[in-house]
């Protein structure tokens, strides 16, 4: 059971703001979410090794080798908040 | 004699090692020599998290790994796989971190230090890859900060981390498996300690069996050592005024000298650690055979091995062997000397002693040139040839210049702008060997000019006689032998 504590935690987490509405309003969501989960509880799994894959595949590698990057001016493309070449955000604290 | 801890000090260390002598990042092709260039210059779609974009494992991430929990001597999982680690923090631009949680790939090894009562086993519960946030630059300080500057080259950047038991009993502890941990990394050729960021340690420290507190982020092994330091006396206080100490995460503030409580909310469990889908499983064990036979000799081997091959001292040998560099250019010098003891000493001794006292730290060798770097802006400063250390050694060994004007040779080559052979330093400053017709009139007019001291010395005072062969060293502008100038001072007043 998700109580209104849980979803102020988890808004901290994600670190956005959330009204008292919202609140109500995800709490009802998260907790129908869960429901709908637990159905899986019903299902005895006792004998049955957890899966994580789909398909048992293990092993994927790539070489070391250097590529070419992307340039300043396309990585900064989608925003206006810039400095110096750098993402500018504010403050964090 | 055994050390009895009478703190109850316990210290154990998670070191973060930077595998920045790889050609490419974790996940993706973008290049990992970002430490001059531009502000993300080095990243794509994977290392700045755009949407959809997928990883795919560097193999010599891997490998690297595997050596170094070969030469931690711990066990290699036989299947292995990486988790998400979510927290948001803007040099985190996928909202996680890639990393291992209760499989780390590597697990039980153990590190000998030379500990407070001789030899001291540290435990290595786990080593583990994961993957480098970007780099945040506060605008203004970190208390008045106006904002935050981004730069991603460094997001992406394969690390290992080492966590250690509790197993160090004193911050010098802490400080000498420092040392020898990043030697014998260096030693396997994961990470150049030189560069920036390479290595960043969290300690964590509590006494008397009490309650544990962490020090975050800590950028060298002094740094460690002092954060040390304080924290324990900072916790001995609270205890004696009667208060406890509170589990708690603190910042060591390298200027002051002092730890500071950090606030963080986030608890292990905030983490919501579980299964990278976007990578598959590891099944790497049978990789081991191959690596084992690429490890290099390491540390403690080499300096065994030095005492037996050269017949030199452990201070020796252990001096050497500090650096995987300096070691090779003892051997290189030893290849083309006849001495290797006197080689030993030049080299640990004086060379070293002269690069300490100038904060200059090893950092190159490429078989013929040793160069040497500033510690504190890891600029390339100086350099010092094997040549000219086997032509010094030949220079002394001949009896062409005496000990104290070899280690004048060796400053000079360390300071001078110009490219001069140790010869030409010897003559154009005069330090040959004085004749010994020379050192003689130099004897007759020290006795002669202090007729108080040479009485005082047939008195029975031998202390004189140092000040008679200081007189003697002063006329000869130091080129006469010490031992020369004493045995004709006492050959003439007494003999």
């Amino acid at each position: 059971m998700i109580t209104k504590e849980d979803v102020e935690h988890i808004g901290w987490l994600a670190r956005i703001e959330i009204s008292e509405q919202e609140k109500a309003e995800y709490m009802e969501k998260l907790n129908s979410v869960l429901d709908y989960f637990g159905q899986l509880d019903e299902v005895s799994t006792e004998d049955v090794p957890p899966t994580y894959h789909v398909i048992d595949l293990h092993d994927v590698f790539r070489e070391d080798v250097a590529k070419e990057s992307l340039s300043q001016e396309e990585v900064l493309a989608n925003t206006e908040h810039t400095q110096e070449g750098a993402f500018r955000v504010p403050k964090i604290g | 004699m055994v050390y009895e801890n009478p703190d109850g000090v316990m210290i154990g260390l998670e070191i973060h090692i930077q595998l920045n002598k790889l050609k490419s990042k974790m996940f993706c092709g973008c290049s990992t020599d970002y430490h001059d260039a531009e502000p993300n210059t080095h990243t794509c779609p994977v290392c700045l998290g755009l949407p959809g974009a997928l990883p795919v494992l560097n193999r010599e991430v891997v490998k690297a790994a595997i050596k170094v929990g070969l030469a931690l001597e711990g066990e290699i999982a036989e299947e292995t796989q990486f988790h998400r680690k979510n927290y948001f923090y803007p040099d985190l631009p996928r909202g996680f971190q890639t990393t291992q949680y209760d499989y780390p790939i590597v697990s039980k090894g153990k590190v000998v230090i030379e500990g407070e009562d001789g030899e001291h086993e540290v435990g290595i519960w786990r080593a583990h890859m994961e993957d480098d946030p970007g780099r945040l630059v506060h605008i203004g300080s970190i208390a008045k900060s106006k904002g935050v500057m981004i730069n991603y080259n460094r997001s992406g950047m394969p690390l290992i981390e080492t966590v250690t038991a509790p197993d160090m009993r004193s911050p010098k502890e802490a400080r000498r498996f420092l040392d020898k941990f990043r030697n014998i990394l260096e030693y396997l050729g994961v990470f150049d300690g030189n560069l920036e960021g390479a290595m960043r340690m969290d300690a964590n420290v509590s006494i008397g069996g009490g309650t544990r507190v962490e020090i975050k982020n800590i950028s060298s092994h002094k740094g460690v050592e002092k954060a040390l330091l304080y924290e324990i006396m900072r916790q001995k206080n609270v205890i004696r005024r009667g208060g406890e100490i509170v589990q708690e995460t603190r910042h060591f503030d390298e200027a002051r000298g002092v730890t500071m409580s950090m606030r963080t909310k986030e608890e292990a469990e905030d983490y919501r650690y579980f299964r990278e889908p976007d990578l598959v499983p590891m099944r790497v064990s049978d990789w081991i055979p191959e690596i084992r036979k690429t490890l290099p000799e390491l540390p403690d081997a080499k300096r065994a091995r030095f005492m037996e091959q050269y017949g030199i001292a452990d201070m020796h040998a252990k001096a050497l062997t500090s650096s995987i560099l300096l070691a090779d250019f003892y051997e290189g010098v030893c290849e083309k000397s006849a001495d290797p003891k006197t080689a030993a000493t030049w080299a640990a001794d004086v060379l070293l002693g002269e690069l300490n006292y100038r904060d200059l730290v090893v950092a190159s060798y490429d078989g013929v040139t040793l160069g040497c770097i500033n510690d504190k802006d890891h600029e390339i400063v100086n350099s010092f040839k094997v040549d000219d250390m086997v032509e010094l050694i030949a220079l002394f060994t001949d009896g062409k210049i005496s000990d104290k004007s070899a280690v004048e040779v060796i400053r000079t080559l360390l300071d001078s702008e110009e490219e001069k052979a140790p010869t030409q330093i010897v003559e154009e400053k005069g330090l040959f060997k004085a004749e010994d017709d020379l050192v003689t009139k130099a004897v007759s007019e020290a006795i002669t000019e202090n007729e108080a001291a040479v009485q005082d010395y047939l008195g029975g005072a031998e202390k004189s006689l140092n000040f008679l062969v200081g007189q003697v060293m002063k006329k000869t502008k130091g080129t006469a032998d010490a031992k020369t100038a004493r045995e004709l001072l006492v050959k003439k007043l007494k003999g």
